[in-house]
C-alpha cells in the first residue's frame, strides 16, 4: 500500500507539541508520525517514542570478534611457526592479552559505531520529505500514512499553526498547502 | 555550572560556524607562522632521510633521542582530550560541550603526529610496511607478539580508530547542519558525511546512547595506551626504566598534560574564534579544579618513581638516579619538572580568581607542558647514558640542530592541522551548545528563581 508524507514545520516548541497532540486526537498513532528538530530535546517531549532498539547486542558481538582476530593473530601465529627463543613458552600469556585485550575494544568500538549507524537508520539514501529549515531551528512533524488519510494529517498540523506544510510533489519554499 | 547564557538558535549556529566561513588575520598569522615552520619540520625530516640517521645526535648506546621523547610525550597529550572528553559525558557535566569536539580533534591529531615520530626515526620509512607487516604466509614467519613493539602499535592503532570513530559519530548532526547551509565542494563534502542525518527523535536518541556507550568503551583504551607505551620502557633492563610504577604514573603524566593542553586549546580557541559566550570563565573554573587533583596525583606518582628506584640501594638505580638528580643538565631538568609541572602552577589554581582568569590559566597550562615534556626527556634520556657490563661503547647524546627542528617542528604541525581543522568543520559541537538549552530549566525554590538542567539517565 501507498504510503503519503506530510511534513509540518513549526517555529517553537509549543506548536509542535500541539501539532504531535492534534495528531493523536485525529486517531494517528505515535508510529506514524516522527518529529526532526536540529538538537534531541528531553524524552517524551513529544509523547512517548517507541525506543526498541539493539544497540547494546553491537559491542558485545564486536568485542568477540576483536578477541577471537586477538587469539588468532597471537596464538595462531606462534603455533604455526613454533620458533622457541631464550626457553620462553611458546603461548606466552601477558603478552597475549595485551593483543586480545585491544583487538575486543577495537572490535567493541567499530561494532558499536557500526551498531549506531544501522539503529539509526544511515546512511540514509532513500527519498524523505524534509527541509532544510530545520537545522535552522524549524521543529518538523513528518506524518507517514495512508493516501486517504493524508487530507485529515494536514487538518491535524494546521491546529498548532505550522509555518509551511509541505506535501510530497511539492518543493521546500514553495509553501505549496500554507496553514 | 549556573552561569548561562541564553542564546538564540540562529545566533549559536551563526557565530560557531563563523570560523568555516571567515578568516580573521590573527587566523592568517596562525596559518603562516605554523606553515613556516611546518616547513623547516619537512625540510629537516628530508635532510635527515637523505643524509641518514647520521645527522642526529643518537648514537651508540643512545639510540633513543628526541623524536622517542617526543613521541612519549604527543602520546601523553593525546590522552586527555579523549579522556575529558568521554568523563564529562559520563558524568553529564554541562561545561562538557564547549570542550569535547576540541578536546577529541587535539586527541587525533596528536596521535597522529606521535606516530608519525617512531616512523621518521627508523631513518627508511618506505620500508615501514615492510618491517610492519610481513605476513609471509607462504614460509609462515610472523611477527612475535611477545615484543612490547608489536604492543605499542596495536594500542595506538586501537585508540586512533576508536577517537575517530568518537569524534566522528558526534559529529554527524553538524555535517547536516553545515549541508544545509553550504554550496559548491562543501556542501558536497558535508552530504557526504552526513550520510543522510535528518534529526528524527531515534537519530537523537541513538547520538546519545552512542556517547555513552563509546565514552565506556574509550576510557579503558586510553588507559591501556600509555601503559603499554610505558612498557614498551618498563620491560626493558635499563636502570631507571624496569620500574613496575610506570604504567599508572605515565597515564598520569599524561593527563596532567594532556588537560593542561586542553585548557592551552581553550584559550586559544577563546581568543581566536571570539567564543566568549561558549567557552566562560566558568569552564576555566571547572578545569583549573580537575588539574589540582591530577598535578598532585602526578606529584605523587613522580615522587613515588623516585622512591622506588632509591629505596632497593641497587647501586645502578642510585647511581643513575644521582646523575638525574644532581649532575647537569639533568639537574636543572629535575627543577624544571618540580617548579613548572607542580609548584607554580598548582598553588595558582587553588585561588579561583586566577582559575577565572585566561591568561593566567593559559600561561600556567603552557607552564605545565614545559615541564611534562622535561619530564620525558629526564624519564628516558639519563638510563641510556652510561656504561654497563655489555655496552662496548658510549656517549652523551646531544641532539641535532635536526631533532630541534623536527620536535618544534611537531607543535607546529598539531596546530595547523588544528586550524586547518576549525576551518573545515565546526570547532564546537553545534547541537551540543543547542541542546543545552534545550535541556535548560529555571526552577522556582521559593522566592527566588535558580538555573537547572534536565538530566536523562
Amino acid at each position: 500500500m501507498a504510503i503519503r508524507e506530510v511534513l509540518g514545520l513549526y517555529r517553537d516548541l509549543d506548536s509542535a507539541v500541539a501539532a504531535a497532540d492534534a495528531l493523536r486526537e485525529a486517531g494517528f498513532s505515535r508510529n506514524e508520525f516522527e518529529v526532526l528538530s536540529n538538537a534531541p530535546y528531553p524524552e517524551g517531549t513529544f509523547g512517548e517514542e517507541s525506543g526498541i532498539h539493539r544497540l547494546f547486542v553491537f559491542p558485545l558481538i564486536g568485542a568477540a570478534c576483536g578477541f577471537a582476530a586477538g587469539l588468532l593473530i597471537t596464538g595462531g601465529t606462534q603455533l604455526s611457526f613454533p620458533l622457541m627463543t631464550g626457553g620462553k613458552p611458546l603461548l606466552s600469556i601477558p603478552p597475549m592479552i595485551i593483543i586480545m585485550y585491544e583487538g575486543t575494544m577495537l572490535g567493541a568500538l567499530i561494532f558499536t559505531v557500526l551498531g549506531v549507524l544501522f539503529e539509526s537508520r544511515l546512511p540514509w539514501i532513500g527519498r524523505a520529505l524534509y527541509d532544510p529549515r530545520i537545522t535552522q531551528g524549524y521543529i518538523g512533524i513528518l506524518v507517514r500514512t495512508a493516501p486517504e488519510r493524508e487530507a485529515r494529517a494536514i487538518e491535524a498540523l494546521r491546529k498548532a499553526n505550522p509555518e509551511d506544510i509541505l506535501t510530497e510533489g511539492s518543493k521546500a519554499g514553495q509553501q505549496p498547502a500554507r496553514g | 555550572m549556573q552561569e548561562r547564557h541564553r542564546l538564540g538558535e540562529e545566533e549559536i549556529t551563526r557565530e560557531l560556524l563563523r570560523p568555516l566561513v571567515t578568516t580573521t588575520p590573527m587566523m592568517w598569522v596562525g596559518f603562516i607562522g605554523l606553515g613556516a615552520v611546518l616547513a623547516i619540520f619537512v625540510f629537516a625530516v628530508s635532510w635527515m632521510f637523505y643524509w641518514g640517521l647520521g645527522v642526529t645526535g643518537l648514537q651508540r648506546p643512545n639510540m633513543w633521542g628526541f623524536m622517542i621523547v617526543n613521541f612519549v610525550f604527543w602520546i601523553g597529550i593525546s590522552h586527555a582530550g579523549v579522556m575529558i572528553s568521554a568523563i564529562l559525558r559520563l558524568t553529564q557535566a554541562e561545561w562538557r560541550r564547549p570542550v569535547t569536539r576540541a578536546a577529541e580533534v587535539m586527541t587525533i591529531f596528536s596521535l597522529m603526529t606521535a606516530m608519525l615520530h617512531p616512523v621518521i626515526h627508523t631513518g627508511r620509512p618506505w620500508r615501514t610496511l615492510y618491517w610492519v607487516f610481513p605476513y609471509d604466509f607462504w614460509r609462515n614467519l610472523w611477527p612475535d607478539v611477545r615484543g612490547p613493539l608489536v604492543w605499542d602499535p596495536s594500542a595506538i592503532l586501537t585508540y586512533l580508530t576508536g577517537s575517530t570513530l568518537f569524534l566522528y559519530t558526534t559529529m554527524i548532526p553538524d555535517m547536516a547542519l553545515a549541508r544545509d547551509r553550504t554550496t559548491g565542494w562543501r556542501k558536497v563534502l558535508y552530504t557526504i558525511l552526513a550520510l543522510g542525518w535528518r534529526g528524527n527523535e531515534r537519530q537523537w536518541k541513538m547520538q546519545t546512547i552512542a556517547g555513552f556507550l563509546l565514552s565506556g568503551l574509550i576510557l579503558p583504551v586510553f588507559v591501556s595506551v600509555h601503559s603499554i607505551v610505558s612498557w614498551d620502557f618498563a620491560v626493558s633492563l635499563v636502570p631507571t626504566w624496569h620500574a613496575t610504577v610506570f604504567a599508572p604514573y605515565f597515564v598520569i603524566g599524561a593527563i596532567h598534560s594532556g588537560v593542561s593542553a586542553v585548557v592551552t586549546l581553550m584559550a586559544l580557541m577563546r581568543w581566536l574564534f571570539r567564543f566568549d559566550h561558549y567557552i566562560r570563565l566558568e569552564h576555566f573554573d571547572a578545569i583549573g579544579r580537575l588539574l589540582i587533583a591530577v598535578g598532585t596525583g602526578w606529584l605523587w606518582f613522580f615522587l613515588l618513581d623516585i622512591f622506588f628506584a632509591i629505596y632497593p640501594q641497587e647501586p645502578r638505580e642510585t647511581e643513575i638516579m644521582t646523575f638525574r638528580l644532581f649532575e647537569w643538565p639533568f639537574n636543572v631538568f629535575t627543577a624544571l619538572i618540580f617548579i613548572f609541572g607542580y609548584f607554580i602552577p598548582v598553588p595558582i589554581w587553588i585561588f579561583q580568581r586566577f582559575r577565572r582568569n585566561v591568561k593566567i590559566m593559559f600561561w600556567t597550562s603552557i607552564l605545565v607542558n614545559v615541564g611534562m615534556w622535561a619530564e620525558r626527556y629526564w624519564l628516558i634520556k639519563p638510563g641510556l647514558m652510561r656504561k654497563y657490563e655489555f655496552t662496548f661503547d658510549w656517549n652523551w647524546y646531544r641532539p641535532s640542530i635536526v631533532e630541534i627542528s623536527i620536535v618544534l617542528g611537531s607543535f607546529a604541525l598539531v596546530g595547523f592541522l588544528l586550524l586547518v581543522f576549525s576551518k573545515i568543520f565546526p570547532p564546537i559541537s553545534v547541537w551540543e551548545e543547542k541542546e543545552g538549552q534545550h535541556f535548560a530549566q529555571q526552577l522556582q525554590v521559593g522566592k527566588r528563581v535558580v538555573n537547572a538542567i534536565v538530566r536523562e539517565f
